[in-house]
C-alpha cells in the first residue's frame, strides 16, 4: 500500500512540474494563439540553467556555483526569458508558422548544445548530484516528495492564480483581442508584435522554471530527457485539457501523463522482452491518436474556452477541403 | 579541402532540395506548415528498402561502378507510388477533417503529431537500428583536384538535376503543372475559372511525396537509412524553404543547394554536430532580413 501511495505522490509531483510548462504554453497559444513546438527547449533550458547554477562544483565542468535554491530557480526563469526574446524578435512579426518553425529549431539546437558542449552541459553524461532544496531536513524518501509535493502545489497554485489575474486584467483582453483580430486591435492603439512578444517570454519563462523544477527533484538531467516528444505531450495535456483554460491546462497535465505512465506500465507488462525496444513507439502512437482524436472530435478539449480558438483567424485559402 | 566539402555540400543539397520543393509546394498549395513531410522522407527510403532487400537474393549486377543494379530503379518507382499513397491516406484521415474545421494552426499540430507516428511506426515496423541499401564499400574517385566522389553520389546529383527539368516542365507546360500554380496564386480564383480545387490537393500531394521519397532515398543512399533519418532533416527542409521563398519552386532548390553547402563547409570551422544548428542560423538571418527569401515573392 505504501508503494502505491508513494508511487502515486512521485506521479503527482511530475504531474504539476508538467502543469507549469502546460500554462505557459497556455498563455502562448491558448491566451495568444503563438504556436511554439519548442517548449521542450525553453523546459531544457530552465532544467540546464539551474542545474549549472545550483549543483556543487565537478572537475573539468564549468558551473556547480553552489547557489541558493531561489537564486537559481530566478537564473533560469531569466536564462529561457532571454532564449525567448532571441526566438521571439526574429518571427513575431511574421506569419504564425514562422515562429513554429523557428521554435523547433531552437529546441534541436539546444538539445545539439546540451549533447556536444560537453564543458558546460556534461555532454551525454549530462549532470547529476543536483541539489534538492531543504532536503537534509528530512529522513525517509516519501517524507521528502510529499513535502516537494505540497511545495508543487503552493507553486502551481501561485501561477494559476498569477495567470488568472493577468488574463482577465486588460492586459490579458488585449491579448485575446489581438488573436481575434489584429488590425482591429492595432486601430485603437495596441501593439501586436509588443503584446505577442511579452506573452511569448512570459509563457517561456512558466516552461523555464517548469524545467528547473523538474532538474531540481530528479536530481539529474541528460539530453535523452529533452526529445521532441516532450513538446508533443505538453501539447497533447493542454489540447485535452482545453486550450484558452488554465484549470484545463493542470487537468490535462495529469490526465495525459496519467494516460502517459500507465500505458508504459501496460506496455512493459504486455510485449515480450525481445519488443520493449519498441515500447516508446506504442507510446508515442497512443498519445498522438488520443490528441488527434481530441482534435478531431472535440476541438476545444474538455474544458476549453466556449468559442473555438482562432476560428476568426484562419485564413485557410481552401476553405471547403 | 574547400573543394571536397564544397562538393559534399551540393550532394547533401541534392536531397534537400527535393525534399524543400515538395515541403514548399504543400505549404503554398494547402496552406500550412507540414512537419510530417519529413517523416515522407523516411517513409520512402524504407519502402525503397523493402524492395531491395527483397531482390536481395536475384543477382541482377550492377550497373557499372554504381552499387545497385535494376532492383534499386523498381525500389526508386516502388517508393514514389507508395510514400504518395501514404500522404494521401494521411491527407484523408487526417488533414482533410481539419480543413473542413477551419482550424487553420490545427493542421499544424496534427502534422506534428503525424510526423511522430508516423516515425514511430517505422521503428515498430522496422526497427530503430540504421540500415543500407547495399553492403559493397564503394571507393571514391578523384574527378577534380582535391575532390573525391563515389559513382553513387554522382548519380544522386545528376538525378537531381534531371528531376528539377522534369518539374519546371510539368509545371509550366502541362495542364495539371498550370492549375497546380495558379490554385497556389489564387485558390478562390482558380475555382471560379473552373479548376477542381480536391483535384489539385490530390495531386500536390503525389508530387511532393513522391518527391520526398526520392529525397529520402537519396540520403539513404549516400548517408543511411534511420527512422529518425526525416525528423533529422526537417529543419534542413524548413530552413531551404525559407531561404528560397515560401512557395518559389526554384528558391526552394537554391535553397537547398546553400543550406547543404553551408551545413557541409561549417564543418571546417564546427564540430559536424552542429550542421543543423547552422542550417537553423542561416534560417533566423533570412527571417531578420529578408523574411520573403530571395526568390519569394512578398511577405505573407
Amino acid at each position: 500500500m505504501t508503494g502505491l501511495f508513494s508511487y502515486l505522490v512521485f506521479f503527482l509531483i511530475l504531474a504539476l512540474i508538467y502543469a507549469i510548462m502546460a500554462l505557459g504554453l497556455n498563455l502562448q497559444w491558448g491566451y495568444t494563439g503563438l504556436f511554439n513546438i519548442g517548449v521542450v527547449g525553453f523546459f531544457a533550458v530552465g532544467a540546464y540553467t539551474f542545474a549549472i547554477l545550483a549543483a556543487s562544483p565537478m572537475a573539468g565542468q564549468f558551473g556547480g556555483f553552489n547557489w541558493p535554491f531561489i537564486l537559481a530557480i530566478a537564473g533560469a526563469l531569466v536564462m529561457s526569458g532571454i532564449i525567448a526574446l532571441l526566438v521571439g524578435i526574429p518571427t513575431l512579426r511574421l506569419r504564425e508558422d514562422y515562429l513554429a518553425i523557428a521554435t523547433i529549431g531552437i529546441a534541436a539546437s539546444i538539445q545539439l548544445i546540451a549533447n556536444n558542449y560537453g564543458w558546460l552541459t556534461g555532454g551525454p553524461q549530462g549532470i547529476y548530484n543536483i541539489p534538492q532544496p531543504l532536503s537534509n531536513y528530512f529522513s525517509s524518501n516519501l517524507g521528502y516528495n510529499l513535502f516537494f509535493l505540497a511545495m508543487m502545489v503552493v507553486i502551481v497554485g501561485v501561477v494559476y492564480y498569477g495567470l488568472e489575474r493577468m488574463v482577465n486584467a486588460p492586459w490579458g483582453r488585449v491579448l485575446m483581442a489581438i488573436r481575434e483580430d489584429e488590425t482591429a486591435a492595432s486601430s485603437v492603439g495596441k501593439n501586436g508584435f509588443s503584446y505577442r512578444l511579452q506573452s511569448f517570454v512570459i509563457g517561456a519563462m512558466l516552461m523555464g522554471l517548469s524545467g528547473a523544477l523538474y532538474a531540481s527533484f530528479i536530481k539529474y538531467i541528460s539530453p535523452t530527457l529533452f526529445m521532441p516528444v516532450l513538446t508533443f505531450q505538453v501539447w497533447a495535456m493542454l489540447i485535452v485539457g482545453g486550450s484558452g483554460s488554465n484549470l484545463g491546462a493542470i487537468v490535462g497535465s495529469v490526465l495525459v501523463w496519467a494516460l502517459w505512465t500507465g500505458s508504459g506500465t501496460l506496455v512493459q507488462s504486455i510485449l515480450p522482452p525481445g519488443l520493449q525496444v519498441k515500447g516508446g513507439a506504442v507510446q508515442i502512437i497512443l498519445i498522438g491518436l488520443v490528441l488527434m482524436l481530441v482534435l478531431l472530435f472535440r476541438p476545444r478539449g474538455i474544458m476549453g474556452e466556449r468559442k473555438a480558438i482562432a476560428a476568426e483567424r484562419a485564413r485557410s485559402k481552401i476553405s471547403t477541403g | 579541402m574547400i573543394a571536397q566539402y564544397l562538393a559534399d555540400g551540393i550532394i547533401l543539397g541534392s536531397s534537400i532540395a527535393l525534399g524543400a520543393v515538395g515541403l514548399t509546394l504543400t505549404y503554398n498549395i494547402l496552406n500550412f506548415a507540414n512537419f510530417s513531410h519529413g517523416s515522407l522522407l523516411s517513409w520512402g527510403a524504407y519502402f525503397a528498402w523493402v524492395v531491395v532487400v527483397a531482390f536481395s537474393g536475384v543477382q541482377g549486377g550492377t550497373f557499372g561502378p554504381l552499387s545497385f543494379g535494376w532492383p534499386f530503379v523498381a525500389a526508386l518507382v516502388f517508393s514514389g507510388v507508395m510514400t504518395a499513397l501514404l500522404a494521401l491516406v494521411v491527407d484523408w484521415l487526417v488533414f482533410r477533417i481539419l480543413r473542413k474545421s477551419n482550424i487553420q494552426v490545427a493542421l499544424v499540430i496534427a502534422s506534428f503529431g503525424a510526423s511522430l507516428l508516423l516515425r514511430n511506426l517505422i521503428v515498430l515496423v522496422f526497427g530503430p537500428e540504421p540500415q543500407y541499401y547495399s553492403d559493397n564499400i564503394q571507393i571514391a574517385q578523384q574527378i577534380l583536384p582535391g575532390v573525391r566522389v563515389t559513382p553513387d553520389q554522382i548519380f544522386v546529383v545528376v538525378l537531381s538535376i534531371v528531376l528539377v527539368v522534369v518539374l519546371h516542365l510539368f509545371l509550366t507546360r502541362t495542364k495539371l503543372g498550370k492549375a497546380m500554380r495558379a490554385t497556389a496564386d489564387n485558390a478562390a480564383l482558380a475555382q471560379v475559372s473552373g479548376i477542381n480545387i480536391h483535384a489539385i490537393v490530390r495531386w500536390t500531394w503525389v508530387v511532393g511525396a513522391s518527391l520526398a521519397a526520392v529525397a529520402g532515398v537519396f540520403f539513404g543512399l549516400t548517408v543511411q537509412i534511420l527512422p529518425d533519418m526525416g525528423f533529422n532533416l526537417v529543419l534542413f527542409l524548413f530552413s531551404a524553404a525559407i531561404l528560397g521563398g515560401i512557395g518559389s519552386i526554384y528558391g526552394a532548390i537554391l535553397g537547398g543547394l546553400v543550406i547543404g553547402i553551408a551545413s557541409d563547409l561549417s564543418v571546417l570551422f564546427f564540430s559536424p554536430a552542429y550542421k543543423p544548428a547552422i542550417a537553423f542560423a542561416i534560417m533566423i538571418l533570412v527571417l531578420l532580413v529578408r523574411p520573403s527569401g530571395i526568390l519569394g515573392e512578398k511577405a505573407r
